[in-house]
C-alpha cells in the first residue's frame, strides 16, 4: 500500500495552491507570467493525479488511497478521502482537461487574466474533491465552492447575457443542492456520521428511501442537467466563455451523474429500483426530446449544449438499468462524452474567436479556408453522431446492449438518438463547414494555429484512442460495477418491510 | 470586606471597563482636539485590559454574586471577550470615519464603552432587575450614538424612532417580566426556574408574562413582526453607529434570551418553542424576499440581518443544548460578518461620500481586486456559501432543527437561503462583473485595511477549521447550563 504520500490530497491542492499563487500575480501587467504559472500549476496537477491510475489496484472494487484525518469532532466530520474505479476516470479527466482549458484561453482571453486563470485551477482542485470525498459535508463544502469560481467565470468573461446565465446557474444549482444538505443531516441523525460508507449499510424503510433519493435527485438531475430542470444549462453554455463551456461540459455535468452512483444509487437501492421507471422515463425524454430540440437551433453552443444533455440522457438511462453493460456503458460514456464536448465546444470556440458570431448562418464554407480545422470539426462532429471508430460510440452501444436486456422498447427509443444525433450534428457540419463561401468574414479566415492544432490534435487522438481500446477505461471500473451492482441488488429495507 | 470581595472579583471586567469609561469621559475634558487620539489609544487599552481580566479569572466552574444578582459562568466569559473583540474591531474601522465626520470625540469612546458596560451586565445578568439594567443602559446609550451627529436630519429621526420603539419594546419585557413576578414570587432567575419546576401557579399567567417577554426580546433581536425599526435605523443612523447596533448587541441579545427563556422559563419551552417557529419563519421570509428589493446596501444588510436572526432562532426554538450552542455559533459568525460587511462600506467611504448604495460597490473588482475579493468572502459567507464560516453557522442550526424534530420548517428554511443567495450574489455581480462608475482612488488607514483583510480572511480560514469557534460555543453552553 503506497499510504506514505497523501496522493488525492495532492491531487486536490496542488491545482488549488497554484491557482492562489496565479492570483497573486496581480493585474494584466504581468498576465504572461500569469499564463504560464498557471500551465505550470495545471501540469503539475495533472502530474499529480497520474499515481491515482498507475498505483491503483485494479482487482479492489472499493476504496483505495484513503486518507482520513478528523476535522469536525463535533459533528463526527473527517476529511476522509477515497477513490474508487468509478472516480479515478474522472479524477484524471478533470485535471487533463485544466491543462487543456489554460491552453485554449492562452491569448483569447486579455483581460484579468491572472483571474480567469486561477479559476480554472481553483475549479479543477475542488472537483477532484468532490470525486473524492467520502464525508458528506467534505463532499457538500467540495460540490458548493466550485460553483463561486464558475459563478465567476460566467459572469466576468461571458457573452452578452451573461449575467443572467451566470445567477440562474448559481441559484439553480444551490436549491437542488441543500436538500441534498438537508438529506445528509437527516442520515447524521440516523448514524451519528457523514461518512458515506456508514450511509451504505444503513436499513432505511421505502418512503424514507424515496424521500432521500428526491432530496438526491433535486441536487443531481439539475446538475447533470435531465429533463425538465435541464434549462438553465443552454443558457449557462452560451453565455460561457470557451473554456467555461468546457468544464461545464466535460467535468461539472459528469458530477450529477457520478453523485448518484455515489449515493443515490447505494444509499437508497430499494427506492432507486421503485423509481427506476420514472429514472429511464426522464432519461429516454432527455435522448429523444432534447435531441429534437437540438434539432432547430441556430447558435452553435446551444445546439452543442443540448446535444449534452442528449448525451447525459444515456448515462442516467445506463445506470438505472441496473446491468453491467449498462452501468459500464455508462462510465465510458461519461468520460468519452467530456473528450467530445469540450472538443466541440473549443471548435466552436475557435470560429467564435475569429468571427465573433456563434450563429450558423454567419458561416458556410468555412472548409475552404480553414481545411486542417474542418478536418478536426468533422471528425468530433462523427464523434459526438456516434460513429463506430470513435469513443462516443463504445458508450452509446454499451448502453443501448444493456437496455435491450431490459426492455426492447428502452434499447429503441435510445438507439432512435443514433439517427437524431447525426441529424443535427451532421446538419450544422454541413451549413457551417461545406457550400460555398458565405461571406466575407468567412473568406477572410485564417486557419488554426499551433496552439490551437495541439490542443484539438490531442483530443482527436484520444476520442479515436478510446474509440477503437476502450479498455483502460472498462478495465478499471470493472470491479467497482460489479460490487455496486451486487450491493444494489440487496434491498436496505429493515426487517419486517 | 471579606464577604464582598470575591462578588468584586466576578464583577472585575464590567468594574474596570466602567471605570475607564468615566476616566475617558474626564480626561477628554482636559485633551487638546490634537492629541484626542490618547482616547482612542486608552479606549483599545481598556478592552485589552478587560479581555485580560476575563481570561484570567476565568474557570469552567459558574459562581453567582450579589446574592445571585449577578452571574460568572463560562458563556458569559465567552460571549465578554467576544464582546471586547469585536468592539476593538470597529473601533479600529470607525476611526478614520468618525475623524472626517467631526465625530472623533470623547463621547463616541465613553458612549460606546458604557454600552459595552451595559451588554456585559445583560450577558452574567442573573436577575430580571439585572437584565433590564443591562438592556437599558445599552439601549440608551444606543440611542444618544445614533443621535450623535446632531445636524444629520435623517440621523436624528432615526434616533427618535429607535429611542420611541425600544422604549415599547422594554416596557413590553419589564411588563412580562412583572407578570412572572406575580406568578412565582420571585426576581431572581433560578428561583423562577425552580418554582415553576415544582408546578406552575396559574397557567394563563405565565402565558401572558411570557408573550410579553418574548415580544420585548424579539424587538431587541429585531425578529419578524418586531423589526420595523430595523431598517429605518440601519438606513438612517451614521455608518458606525449602524456597524454597533448590528454587530456585538447581538451577542449580549442572545445572553439574554438564553437566560430568560432557556435558565428560567425552560418549563414552559413547549411555549416558546411555537411562538419562535412562527417568528423565525416570518424572519426568513421577511428578511430575504424584502431584501432583494433594496438598493441601499445599509437597507439591504438590515433585512439580510432579519433574516440572520431568523436563523439565530432556529438553534434556541430547538430547546437542546446542542442547540444553543450552534446558536452561539451562529451568532458569533454572524458578528464577525457583519463587521466586515459594514467595515467594507466605512472603507470606500471619504469626505463628503457615504458609499451606502449598491451601485457605490460597481466593478469594485477593477478599482481594487483585493478589495472586491474581501468583500466577496462576506458575501458568499452571508449567503451560506461553503468553505466560508457562515456556512457551518446555517449548518450547526439547521442540523440542530432537524434534530428537534422541525424537518418542514428546515425544508423551507433551505428554499428560502437559495432565495437569500440572490441579493448577496447581486453584490457579488456588482463588484465583478459590472464596470465602476467612479475612478476614485480608495483611501484608508493601512490598520484598517489590515484588520479588514485579517477580519474577512477570518471568515474563510474559521470556514476550513469550523471547530474552534464551535468548540468555544459548545464549551461555553455546556458548561454553563
Amino acid at each position: 500500500m503506497m499510504t506514505e504520500l497523501p496522493i488525492i490530497s495532492l491531487a486536490i491542492w496542488v491545482p488549488i495552491l497554484a491557482g492562489i499563487l496565479v492570483l497573486f500575480t496581480g493585474d494584466d501587467r504581468r498576465a504572461c507570467l500569469a499564463r504560464w504559472l498557471a500551465l505550470t500549476g495545471s501540469i503539475a496537477g495533472f502530474l499529480a493525479t497520474l499515481p491515482l491510475y498507475t498505483g491503483f489496484d485494479f482487482a479492489n472494487g472499493g476504496f483505495q488511497f484513503q486518507e482520513r484525518l478528523s476535522w469536525i469532532p463535533a459533528f463526527n466530520i473527517h476529511y476522509h478521502l477515497g477513490v474508487d474505479g468509478i472516480s479515478v476516470p474522472l479524477i484524471l479527466l478533470t485535471s487533463f482537461m485544466t491543462m487543456i482549458v489554460v491552453v485554449a484561453g492562452w491569448e483569447v482571453i486579455e483581460k484579468r487574466v491572472a483571474q480567469y486563470m486561477a479559476s480554472f485551477l481553483i475549479m479543477s482542485g475542488l472537483m477532484i474533491g468532490v470525486f473524492s470525498a467520502l464525508d458528506t459535508i467534505l463532499y457538500y463544502v467540495f460540490w458548493e465552492a466550485m460553483l463561486i469560481p464558475m459563478f465567476l467565470v460566467i459572469g466576468i468573461w461571458g457573452g452578452p447575457n451573461r449575467v443572467y446565465a451566470t445567477i440562474k446557474f448559481f441559484l439553480y444549482t444551490l436549491l437542488g443542492s441543500l436538500l441534498m444538505l438537508v438529506a445528509f443531516i437527516y442520515l447524521y441523525h440516523q448514524t451519528d456520521s457523514f461518512a458515506v460508507t456508514d450511509y451504505y449499510q444503513l436499513p432505511l424503510t421505502l418512503p424514507v428511501q424515496i424521500l432521500i433519493f428526491f432530496a438526491f435527485f433535486m441536487a443531481f438531475a439539475v446538475k447533470i442537467p435531465m429533463w425538465p430542470v435541464h434549462t438553465w444549462l443552454p443558457d449557462a453554455h452560451v453565455e460561457a466563455p470557451t473554456g467555461g463551456s468546457v468544464v461545464l461540459a466535460a467535468i461539472m455535468l459528469k458530477l450529477g451523474a457520478y453523485s448518484f452512483l455515489r449515493f443515490a444509487m447505494p444509499i437508497a437501492p430499494d427506492a432507486s429500483h421503485y423509481l427506476a421507471g420514472f429514472m429511464i422515463t426522464l432519461s429516454l425524454i432527455s435522448i429523444v426530446y432534447i435531441a429534437f430540440v437540438a434539432l432547430a437551433q441556430k447558435d452553435m453552443k446551444k445546439l452543442i449544449a443540448y446535444s449534452s444533455i442528449s448525451h447525459m440522457g444515456f448515462v442516467t438511462l445506463g445506470m438505472f438499468i441496473f446491468n453491467p453493460l449498462g452501468l459500464e456503458g455508462a462510465i465510458v460514456q461519461m468520460i468519452s462524452h467530456g473528450f467530445i464536448s469540450a472538443a466541440m465546444f473549443l471548435c466552436v470556440g475557435v470560429l467564435y474567436d475569429r468571427v465573433h458570431s456563434r450563429e450558423i448562418s454567419a458561416y458556410g464554407g468555412v472548409v475552404n479556408t480553414m481545411p486542417t480545422f474542418a478536418a478536426f470539426a468533422v471528425l468530433f462532429a462523427m464523434a459526438n453522431a456516434g460513429l463506430p471508430g470513435t469513443s462516443g460510440f463504445v458508450g452509446e452501444f454499451l448502453v443501448i446492449l444493456g437496455s435491450m436486456q431490459v426492455n426492447f422498447w428502452y434499447a429503441f427509443l435510445a438507439a432512435l438518438t443514433l439517427i437524431f444525433g447525426a441529424a443535427y450534428t451532421l446538419w450544422m457540419v454541413k451549413r457551417v463547414f461545406f457550400g460555398e463561401v458565405a461571406n466575407a468574414h468567412v473568406a477572410e479566415l485564417k486557419d488554426i494555429n499551433k496552439r490551437e492544432f495541439l490542443i484539438l490534435g490531442v483530443l482527436a487522438v484520444l476520442v479515436l484512442g478510446f474509440g477503437l481500446y476502450p479498455a483502460p477505461i472498462t478495465e478499471m471500473t470493472n470491479a467497482t460495477v460489479t460490487q455496486l451492482l451486487s450491493h444494489m441488488a440487496h434491498s436496505k429495507l429493515p426487517a419486517g418491510f | 470586606m471579606n464577604e464582598i470581595l470575591p462578588d468584586l472579583i466576578s464583577a472585575l471586567p464590567e468594574i474596570f471597563v466602567l471605570g475607564m469609561a468615566m476616566f475617558i469621559l474626564l480626561l477628554d475634558l482636559f485633551l487638546k482636539p490634537s492629541n484626542r487620539v490618547l482616547i482612542y489609544v486608552f479606549s483599545q487599552l481598556t478592552l485589552a485590559g478587560a479581555a485580560a481580566i476575563t481570561i484570567l479569572t476565568h474557570t469552567p466552574a459558574v459562581s453567582y454574586a450579589f446574592t445571585g444578582m449577578f452571574v460568572d459562568d463560562p458563556m458569559s466569559d465567552v460571549l465578554k471577550v467576544m464582546i471586547y473583540i469585536g468592539t476593538a474591531i470597529m473601533f479600529v474601522y470607525t476611526r478614520q470615519y468618525l475623524t472626517l465626520r467631526g465625530m472623533f470625540r470623547g463621547e463616541y469612546y465613553a458612549l460606546v464603552l458604557f454600552a459595552m458596560v451595559g451588554m456585559m451586565i445583560m450577558v452574567s445578568g442573573q436577575n430580571f432587575l439585572t437584565l433590564y439594567m443591562g438592556l437599558e443602559l445599552l439601549s440608551l446609550c444606543l440611542y444618544a450614538l445614533v443621535a450623535l451627529d446632531r445636524d444629520n436630519p435623517r440621523a436624528t429621526e432615526a434616533a427618535m424612532k429607535y429611542f420611541v420603539l425600544g422604549a415599547l419594546a422594554s416596557g413590553m419585557l419589564l411588563y412580562g417580566m412583572s407578570m412572572m413576578y406575580g406568578a412565582t414570587g420571585s426576581l431572581d432567575i433560578i428561583e423562577v426556574g425552580n418554582s415553576l419546576t415544582q408546578g406552575a401557579p396559574t397557567y394563563s399567567m405565565l402565558i401572558l408574562g411570557l408573550v410579553f417577554i418574548v415580544a420585548g426580546l424579539a424587538f431587541k433581536l429585531g425578529a419578524v413582526p418586531f423589526q420595523m425599526w430595523v431598517p429605518d435605523v440601519y438606513h438612517g443612523a451614521p455608518t458606525a453607529m449602524t456597524m454597533l447596533i448590528g454587530s456585538v448587541p447581538k451577542l449580549a441579545a442572545f445572553a439574554m434570551v438564553i437566560r430568560l427563556l432557556v435558565q428560567g422559563l425552560y418549563v414552559l419551552a413547549v411555549d416558546w418553542q411555537g411562538m419562535l417557529v412562527i417568528m423565525a419563519v416570518l424572519s426568513i421570509i421577511i428578511g430575504n424576499v424584502t431584501a432583494i428589493a433594496q438598493t441601499n446596501l445599509k437597507r439591504m444588510l438590515a433585512y439580510s440581518t432579519i433574516s440572520h436572526i431568523g436563523f439565530l432562532l432556529f438553534g434556541i426554538m430547538s430547546a437542546s443544548l446542542n442547540g444553543f450552542a450552534s446558536s452561539m455559533f451562529y451568532v458569533s459568525a454572524y458578528v464577525l460578518m457583519t463587521l466586515a460587511g459594514f467595515g467594507m462600506i466605512l472603507l470606500l467611504s471619504r469626505q463628503g461620500f457615504e458609499a451606502e448604495n449598491l451601485n457605490d460597490l460597481k466593478g469594485l473588482n477593477q478599482r481594487s481586486p483585493w478589495n472586491a475579493f474581501l468583500m466577496m468572502i462576506v458575501m458568499f459567507s452571508m449567503a451560506g456559501v461553503p468553505p466560508t464560516l457562515g456556512f457551518y453557522a446555517k449548518f450547526t442550526v439547521l442540523q440542530a432543527a432537524l434534530e428537534a424534530g422541525f424537518v418542514g420548517v428546515v425544508i423551507f428554511a433551505v428554499l428560502m437561503a437559495a432565495v437569500g443567495a440572490f441579493y448577496y450574489l447581486r453584490v457579488v455581480k456588482l463588484m465583478y462583473f459590472d464596470e465602476p462608475e467612479g475612478k476614485s482612488p480608495i483611501v484608508a488607514p493601512n490598520g484598517m485595511r489590515v484588520m479588514l483583510s485579517v477580519n474577512a480572511l477570518a471568515l474563510l480560514a474559521l470556514g476550513l477549521m469550523p471547530q474552534i469557534l464551535m468548540g468555544i460555543s459548545a464549551y461555553a453552553i455546556f458548561n454553563s447550563i
